[in-house]
């Protein structure tokens, strides 16, 4: 009896399941409790409308332009938000792996993801306003005839997403980046590349498989703008993005099922991104950056 | 001759610096590599032949000197205009592009037709022996064969010029030496010319024309291999050649050489450098396999540790004053066996003790 316990204990061991593995119950809990089952709830409320059949919210939003504008407006925000912050990030990748005192540097770029946000979002709104020190110095300096307006509109919005996403962004980036052994770009060197090609042959064909994670990553966070569409954007038009929708409908309208349905559109275009882009991942070189044993 | 090299007469090293910092990594080195000439950078990891080799390559700038190719001053340029060939350490494949297409980049780089390209790229898969794995990723290679991609990327372009950074230093102790006998085989194939940088005295030994030893960034000595192996220019020198006995001793010049007192016994020796005898403090250099067990010799020592090496034993010794001596010996012995040891007056190397 004792044998046969022991052989299954150690059939477990090699699976590598064993005491240790216990510890991964909180963490399912959690996700369970917190994640999976808001989700499947909010999933089952969208399909319980205040009135008609089980996909009249989705009926509503999709045959109200008021509604289904505002997943052209969030991706007319976030998309080129994204390919800003993604393409400016690999120059800058590129060099900061050069730096000697790159943690300070990085840290310094760090900041404003600790900061959230909102607190950007304030901070730009006084910075940037009418009244800011950045118009100030435009007027002082005749660089403007009336002060030039980047909050309450498009722009605003975008500026506080290029601050709060960059970081991210080039954090990511830099970690791809570093991981490309250096030694490959000095052969190209020897072979009589050019920098140009060199980044052309080399180091993107590398980085990308890391970039289209990082670009999947960033649209997602993007994508899901809230409190700077609403503080520095112009949530009744220009910025009403599908998140502000979502709100509205939940506190405004205190149509539980019918933000519920929102919010399933929303993760819906996100996961139709995210899945197009690690498909496209599939057609990249995925190996180490790196060859032999050095 | 398919994968001709193009002409020059020879490279020059004209007292060529670079510092790192405060350190000097590499002083004031002068050498001139001849056109199909294969020379060996030998030292110490540290010593300075890899800052060295960058800077032949133009990957690392220099901070003093210059290098000429014959007329050209070429240390201004970038690497990409030198035109030489590079094998790296860690051989520096592009992970993403097959066997074929590694080896073909040089060429695409110059824009040559796809034609002539296929062509000169079989050329070189053949030169390396690896034509059935033109379609794989590196990944897919063993060590040694992507060393030889590595060479083939290398030569396919043609460079008058071989730099090649401890390229076999990876590689397992059998394969190590099919792979010596490898780069030997290509360099007289191609005839151009070759710096070769290794800490492996056997390997620079075996390959090279000329040696130059580097010790803490400085040339030492510059020389063929039998003179490096049978009269190396200074102790450290003699240290890295493989002279494993290196004793403090006093030396008195005699007729036919000088005599010195090492582990308690006299023993006639040769002096070297240039003044030809030295009287007063010295440095005695000699190799375990010239201190040979005679049941007459002169030196008195006690076996601590015994070896079996296959054809000989190496024995490690306490000479009767307390020196550590190093022997190697045909016949078998054993810890604590006393022997007498002699060697030969030619084969002891007596130095004038640096001044402090």
């Amino acid at each position: 009896m004792s044998s046969s316990t022991l052989s299954l204990r150690r059939r477990l061991r090699e699976r590598g399941l064993d005491g240790v593995t216990l510890l991964v119950i909180p963490g399912v809990v959690f996700v369970l409790a917190l994640f999976i089952y808001p989700f499947l709830y909010g999933l089952v409320l969208s399909f319980v409308p205040k009135q008609g059949g089980a996909l009249a919210n989705y009926a509503t939003f999709f045959t109200d332009p008021f509604l289904y504008d505002t997943i052209w407006t969030t991706l007319l925000i976030a998309i080129p938000v994204t390919i800003l912050n993604v393409v400016v990030s690999i120059p800058v990748a590129l060099r900061v792996r050069l730096m000697r005192r790159q943690r300070l540097l990085t840290t310094i770029l760090v900041i404003p993801i600790t900061l959230g946000t909102v607190m950007v979002a304030e901070g730009l709104l006084t910075y940037l306003g009418p009244r800011g020190w950045l118009n100030r110095v435009l007027l002082e300096f005749g660089l403007a005839d009336s002060p030039v307006r980047l909050i309450h509109n498009y722009w605003g919005v975008m500026l506080s997403l290029v601050i709060t996403g960059f970081p991210f962004t080039f954090l990511l980036t830099l970690s791809y980046v570093t991981g490309i052994d250096p030694s490959l770009e000095q052969a190209g060197a020897m072979l009589g590349a050019r920098a140009r090609t060199r980044f052309n042959r080399i180091l993107l064909p590398l980085l990308l498989p890391g970039l289209t994670i990082t670009l999947a990553l960033a649209f997602v966070q993007a994508f899901s703008v809230f409190p700077s569409a609403i503080l520095l954007g112009a949530p009744s038009g220009p910025t009403r993005v599908i998140s502000i929708a979502a709100y509205t409908a939940a506190f405004e309208q205190f149509d539980y099922s019918m933000a519920s349905a929102i919010a399933m559109i929303m993760a819906g275009m996100q996961v139709l991104i995210v899945v197009a882009l690690l498909a496209m991942r599939g057609l990249f070189f995925r190996g180490p950056a790196s060859t032999g044993k050095g | 001759m398919p994968i001709a090299s193009r002409d020059f007469r020879e490279l020059r090293l004209d007292r060529i610096s670079r510092d790192f910092g405060q350190t000097h990594a590499l002083r004031d080195i002068t050498l001139t590599v001849g056109r199909g000439e294969f020379i060996a950078l030998l030292g110490p990891s540290g010593c300075g032949k890899s800052t060295a080799l960058n800077c032949i390559a133009g990957l690392l700038q220099l901070s003093d000197g210059a290098i000429w190719l014959d007329d050209t001053r070429i240390d201004e340029l970038g690497p990409e205009a030198r035109g030489f060939g590079m094998v790296f350490q860690n051989y520096a494949l592009f992970p993403h592009m097959t066997v074929r297409r590694n080896i073909g980049f040089g060429l695409t780089t110059q824009r040559r037709g796809k034609a002539e390209i296929a062509r000169r790229v079989d050329e070189a898969l053949g030169v390396v022996r690896l034509d059935p794995h033109a379609d794989k990723l590196p990944g897919q290679l063993s060590g040694g064969q992507q060393q030889r991609v590595a060479i083939a990327r290398a030569i396919v372009v043609g460079p008058p010029l071989m730099l090649m950074d401890e390229p076999l230093s990876n590689l397992d102790a059998k394969l190590r030496l099919e792979m010596r006998a490898e780069v030997r085989r290509i360099h007289a194939m191609l005839g151009c010319s070759t710096v070769y940088v290794t800490h492996d005295q056997e390997e620079a030994l075996s390959l090279a024309d000329r040696i130059l030893v580097l010790i803490d960034g400085q040339a030492r000595q510059l020389g063929t291999p039998e003179e490096l192996y049978s009269h190396p220019a200074t102790p450290a020198v003699a240290e890295f050649m493989g002279y494993r006995n290196l004793l403090d001793s006093a030396a008195a010049p005699v007729d036919g050489g000088v005599v010195i007192s090492i582990a308690g016994a006299r023993l006639q020796g040769t002096a070297q450098g240039t003044h030809g005898t030295i009287d007063g403090p010295a440095v005695v250099a000699i190799r375990p396999e010239d201190l040979v067990p005679t049941p007459d010799g002169p030196i008195a020592a006690t076996v601590e540790i015994a070896e079996y090496h296959g054809r000989d034993f190496y024995a490690v010794l306490r000479g009767d004053d307390g020196s550590a001596l190093f022997c190697r010996s045909p016949v078998p012995v054993r810890a604590g066996d006393a022997l007498r040891l002699a060697a030969r007056p030619d084969r002891v190397l007596v130095y004038a003790a640096p001044t402090p």
